[in-house]
């Protein structure tokens, strides 16, 4: 194997690099060979038919999207939409699910996720959501963990690049989104040379522990830094939450230069209790705006769109305390609370050290007013005075921290490509072992969380060149599972993942796997357009408009034959799947629809728009294999040119004269 | 009889109540298709699944062979035997009481001869289920096959395998009966075991 730094000779890195080799190489030359141990293969093995024990969620970074994991195995269980279209669910495209993507730019068929966040109780992930962010236009997303299913989307006004979000506050009060761009606020045309006037951050907090209900509390204006990621306090620290920022240089062009001059920039810290106090006493602004609030209707399953016009947004100066800079080296990236919830480790990344704040020394340099200087009515307190260690010779380009719970931390480092672990308290490093090649972030189930399940830390790799079958110019990215219950790390697995991910979370299977919803309840589908009988099916026209409702049951449609639709009109089909049978989907799909299919669960109701071109006679057919007579589950519309005579009309089927007779056939 | 027996008696019948609130039989179906199982259990007044959808699910199913629906409401034995249960655990009571060891052998002759007849007319429903299909619309025909669980055991139907059980209220109504012979032994009459043992 060649030096992992001959692997990442791009250009910035190459002089950092090539230090790397004088005190990192040695760690990383290590022959594949022996990197895994003769039982590496039962500890991943889960015999078929035998369940995980963690589930793991991978975001799909520019996938816009979630996979799902089972840890250890490494196989992959679903992969839930939530930013980008999903033709293979229907998410998106059709009329239910499409006002998800709306936002106030409309609708925006993609985005890149970067962060997955579990809700906690007390610190500790409870399985009832999953949150990620839209890093490209800014949004939070709810994920119900007892469907796997996108459930709300909210827009971070004032924002531009929502990256450092959706991490939590230990009891969900808050997830929060930080820009890491800074913009305008409000966005205005202005000239970007205007930079240090015009721009500012902003730190969005928004409440998140009532389904349905998200908003924005408030807004904190920041000056015009990036602000690159964040976590809670927790314990002593709970009330307060940390922000790294960087290009405090305030660099508007070449940041990879302008915005890495400084030696130290500023990991912010925010006292959130003390800002609601502020935002409880008026001392905000409101600032019109217009974003949007999408949601899932629980009744229907239908998406709606609300727009919201207005955001409190605080000024720290007019809330004395509310925020502090801690100086951090050196372009902070990561900000990592251990469990205790007294440390704040920063991930520098052209840091030579792991810095490591304390928070009760921060606590203490604030009652005695131990700042450096004072910008935009933010005091910066002093590097020494709040600096509990700092990790020496950790290795290249630290990244992000994660906690096993028993006194250790372990650190990614991008540059030199490795995972070390270190002990809290003492700042020793104890262990290293290499990752195939350049790792991001990585996570232990409830790594960041008040209580770890410590047992494996999964890498997640940007760069994979020699370590799959070659793919063409475009690889796979990977994660990387790590052994990390003994002395020493130990390489378990490699398996490759969708898209690139960035952060991970996992919790254990047990606290999830049996609320799982196996169907929708026919009875208390709310959908206006749901239909529970054979004998309901209809076609009607307004207009040029025609609604055809139909059922979806193994193995047919019912209606199944449709006439009188023109050429011109614009034609809603409302599939009902009136099964009550878990793992029973059907779907639909018409011959030159400009539109994806229809995936539907059992009891559920979905429309596909379809504005036919041409006359003729097309199928439709069911699109997942149901039952044995899945390939006879199909039918035909005709299309007719516009002003014919042909009346409009839908088959009864006879199970339907049966119902409408009040025979034999009642029921479904 | 004796006191013991009349006790007896008496638990019987308590205990033949019982099948109006306990299922009788309960019918479990396991496919490939289905490995955590589809059923139903039948009761004195009802037929219903043991999930909520379950008799959809099987009567969906019943369609692509022919089979007809099963409609609790279209089978008359489910709206009288409940009255043959209170009937039977009330003449049960009045035989404890009674205390006439007569009464005890006619009663278990009745209760006997229900249980059989019982057990004849749910198989009897069973073979009408299984072997009168609607082979015009049947869709999947297979020469010869029939869909007949058995009344106790297992059988592969198809992909289906079908087993059939006494639920709780069936075990119940047998314990009855043995509590009613059980009875009936004990309160044999002292007086003629002593003249028969002399003879």
């Amino acid at each position: 194997m060649q030096p992992i730094t001959r692997k990442i000779a791009g250009g910035a890195f190459v002089a950092a690099a090539a230090i790397g080799t004088l005190y990192a190489c040695a760690t990383t030359n290590k022959p594949q060979s022996t990197l895994t141990t003769g039982d590496a293969a039962t500890k991943v093995y889960v015999a078929p038919g035998s369940y995980d024990e963690f589930y793991a969620f991978l975001s799909g970074g520019y996938s816009g999207q979630i996979s799902v994991y089972g840890l250890p195995s490494g196989r992959l269980l679903k992969i839930v939409p939530v930013f980008s279209q999903f033709p293979e669910e229907g998410y998106g495209y059709n009329e239910d699910t499409k006002p998800l993507l709306e936002t106030s730019y409309g609708f925006v068929p993609w985005d890149d996720t970067h962060h997955a966040e579990l809700s906690q109780t007390n610190g500790v992930p409870d399985g009832r959501w999953l949150f990620i962010n839209a890093n490209n236009t800014p949004r939070i997303a709810r994920i119900d963990l007892d469907k796997f299913e996108t459930s709300e989307i909210i827009e971070i006004p004032n924002a531009a690049g929502g990256h450092a979000s959706p991490f939590t506050t230990p009891n969900t009060k808050y997830v929060v989104s930080a820009t890491r761009f800074s913009v305008p606020v409000p966005n205005t045309d202005v000239p970007i040379e205007s930079y240090k006037q015009n721009f500012r951050g902003t730190l969005s907090f928004v409440t998140a522990d009532q389904p349905g209900k998200m908003d924005i509390a408030f807004q904190i204006l920041m000056p015009g830094y990036n602000y690159d990621l964040g976590h809670a306090g927790k314990g002593p620290s709970e009330g307060w939450f940390f922000f790294t920022s960087y290009n405090t240089e305030q660099a508007n062009t070449k940041l990879e230069e302008n915005a890495s001059k400084n030696d130290k920039d500023f990991i912010a810290a925010v006292n959130y209790k003390l800002a609601e106090q502020c935002v409880a006493q008026g001392k905000t602004k409101t600032l019109p705006s217009s974003y949007l609030h999408n949601y899932v209707d629980a009744g229907s399953r239908l998406a709606k769109s609300e727009t919201r016009t207005s955001v409190r947004v605080l000024d720290p100066k007019d809330c004395d305390g509310v925020v502090y800079y801690l100086p951090t080296p050196k372009s902070p990236h990561g900000v990592d609370v251990d469990p205790t919830g007294q440390y704040i480790v920063a991930g520098g990344k052209l840091a030579t050290v792991i810095p490591v704040h304390s928070f009760d020394k921060m606590q203490k340099a604030i009652a005695a007013k131990d700042f450096e200087t004072t910008i935009s009515g933010i005091p910066v307190l002093k590097y020494q005075s709040v600096m509990a260690g700092e990790v020496q010779k950790p290795g290249l380009g630290p990244l992000h921290t994660e906690f096993d719970g028993k006194g250790y931390a372990y650190t990614s480092f991008f540059i030199s490509s490795e995972v070390v672990k270190w002990k809290l308290g003492t700042w020793e490093v104890v262990d290293r072992i290499p990752t195939y090649y350049s790792i991001g972030h990585l996570m232990i189930p409830g790594g960041d969380s008040k209580q770890p399940w410590g047992k494996y830390v999964l890498a997640m790799n940007k760069i994979t060149k020699d370590r799959y079958l070659p793919t063409g110019a475009e690889l796979a990215q990977s994660a990387q599972l790590i052994d990390i219950t003994g002395d020493k790390m130990k390489m378990l697995l490699d398996f490759p993942t969708v898209g690139e991910p960035h952060y991970a979370q996992a919790l254990p299977a047990s606290l999830i796997k049996d609320k799982q919803l196996k169907y929708h309840k026919l009875t208390e589908s709310t959908n206006p357009n749901r239909i529970s009988s054979e004998a309901e099916g209809s076609i009607k026209r307004s207009g040029k408009r025609v609604d055809i409702k139909m059922i979806a049951i193994r193995s047919h449609f019912a209606p199944d034959n449709l006439e009188g639709v023109q050429v011109g009109d614009t034609v809603y089909f409302h599939v009902t799947n009136i099964e009550q049978d878990w793992d029973i989907l059907h779907g639909f799909a018409v011959l030159g629809a400009n539109t994806s299919e229809l995936i539907l669960q059992p009891g559920e109701t979905r429309t596909m728009k379809w504005i036919p071109t041409r006359p003729g006679v097309f199928p439709f057919y069911c699109t997942d294999f149901c039952s044995a007579l899945h390939q006879e589950m199909q039918g035909y519309i005709r299309v007719s040119p516009q002003g014919s005579t042909v009346a409009l009309k839908a088959n009864t089927s006879p199970k339907a004269k049966a119902q409408m007779a009040g025979g034999n056939g009642g029921g479904r | 009889m004796t006191r013991p027996s009349r006790v007896l008696v008496a638990l019987s019948s308590v205990l033949l109540l019982g099948l109006l609130v306990t299922p009788l039989w309960s019918i479990h179906l396991v496919a490939p298709q289905y490995p955590e199982g589809i059923g139903m259990r039948i009761h004195a007044n009802t037929v219903e699944g043991v999930e909520e959808h379950d008799i959809d699910k099987i009567n969906n199913l019943n369609h692509y062979i022919g089979m007809k629906r099963i409609e609790p409401a279209a089978i008359p034995e489910l709206k009288y035997m409940p009255w043959i249960v209170v009937a039977l655990g009330a003449a049960g009571i009045a035989t404890g009481l009674a205390g006439r060891r007569r009464l005890l052998i006619g009663w278990l002759t009745v209760f006997g001869a229900l249980g059989v007849l019982g057990l004849y007319d749910f198989w009897r429903w069973m073979h009408d289920y299984g072997h009168n299909l609607d082979l015009e619309h049947a869709i999947i025909v297979v020469p010869g096959m029939s869909y007949q669980p058995p009344l106790i055991g297992s059988k592969q139907l198809l992909n289906f395998t079908a087993t059939s059980w006494p639920a709780l209220g069936g075990w119940l109504a047998a314990v009855a009966f043995v509590l009613g012979i059980a009875a009936l032994l004990l309160s044999a009459p002292k007086s003629r075991m002593t003249r028969e043992v002399p003879a």
